[in-house]
């Protein structure tokens, strides 16, 4: 039972991990090219395991930017996580911290929103959590030794439009969840919000600026709509 | 080949990293959580799914440009539609790349 609903993580998630391999692929060349070793490339895919977060660092680290200001972008690029986390915690009430711990660990954006859509239609799985991350986490690893291994031989592949593959990913995950009015109300109001904040505010802070704005509306318009009933 | 300091700053990289994604789960835990929390916590997959994209789809160059130079609005466009009419994800990130290397080898 437990590998079926693990097996199952691997599934829903492993089309997807079309749209995150060329990122790997990507930061293994960019690192390369800015002065990381293979080993420190390779270490961060394995240690921080977030895409976005590992980017931004490496033209930090070309600048010789400090650490505490690598970190600290890190940080604040992945504020989001707290809300990701807090809106899967009810579910996870029932596993042990170093469980929780390990499954924390390995959520990132796809399998973060595989897990969430699995909870809302059937309900929650640890095992099926477990299988989403590890697929996950297995090809951001493997895309990133691939990407060491090419180095300069290939141009950085997000230059030909592979940086669409975020995008589209998100896009795939995005659109079968815009099923009911409210949820609709929440994706325009959110994305109002973070374009408005993205061209504005500096730095990435749009991101929980926006999610937090939306999040809010649609609890305050299911909230209005419960009460009318 | 690592450097210490390097390293070091991967390591932190990480805890940051770390304590972003374990924070919530170790003080929800086993706390009630109140119904008005919960109406708003459904709604952050969507909200968050949608921040992370809209600017990039809008405004790829940190200007909102809406017209058909926009060549990440219109392979949108096209990811958006084959979501919509329900073709598996795959579908879906397949087509809008190609749509996106298709407008590139065009010049947009």
């Amino acid at each position: 039972m437990k590998t079926k609903e693990f097996l199952a993580g691997v599934k829903d998630t492993l089309p997807i991990m079309v749209g995150v391999f060329p990122f790997g692929l990507a930061y293994g060349i960019v690192a390369q090219s800015i002065g990381l070793t293979s080993g420190e490339t390779l270490l961060m895919s394995l240690l921080v395991f977030a895409g976005a977060a590992q980017f931004i660092s490496l033209p930090m680290f070309a600048e010789g930017a400090g650490m505490a200001m690598i970190a600290l972008t890190a940080l604040l690029i992945n504020l989001r996580h707290l809300l990701m986390g807090m809106s899967l915690a009810p579910y996870m009430n029932g596993l042990s911290m170093p469980q929780k711990a390990f499954l924390s660990f390995g959520m990132v954006d796809e399998s973060y929103a595989v897990t969430i859509s699995r909870v809302q239609a059937i309900g929650y799985s640890a095992a099926y959590q477990l299988g989403s991350n590890m697929i996950c986490y297995v090809t951001w690893v493997v895309s990133t030794i691939g990407g060491i291994l090419l180095g300069s031989r290939i141009s950085n592949p997000l230059s030909w439009g592979l940086d669409f593959a975020m995008p589209a990913t998100f896009l795939a995950l995005l659109i079968p969840r815009l099923t009911d009015k409210r949820n609709l109300m929440v994706c325009l109001i959110a994305a109002g919000v973070s374009i408005v904040a993205a061209v504005t505010i500096p730095g990435k802070w749009y991101i929980i600026i926006a999610c937090l704005t939306a999040a809010v509306a649609g609890g305050i318009l299911e909230g209005a709509e419960n009460d009318e009933n | 080949m690592m450097r210490t300091e390097v390293v070091i700053t991967i390591v932190v990289m990480a805890v940051a990293t770390f304590f972003t994604r374990f924070t919530s789960q170790a003080i929800l835990g086993g706390a009630g959580i109140s119904p008005r929390l919960k109406r708003f916590l459904k709604y952050v997959p969507t909200a968050i799914l949608t921040a992370l994209i809209a600017p990039t789809l809008f405004a790829p160059h940190g200007y909102i440009e809406i017209s058909t130079g926009n060549s990440y609005l219109i392979a949108g466009t096209i990811a958006v539609l084959l979501a919509y009419f329900r073709q598996p994800p795959l579908v879906t990130m397949g087509g809008g790349m190609a749509a996106m290397l298709a407008l590139r080898s065009f010049g947009f």
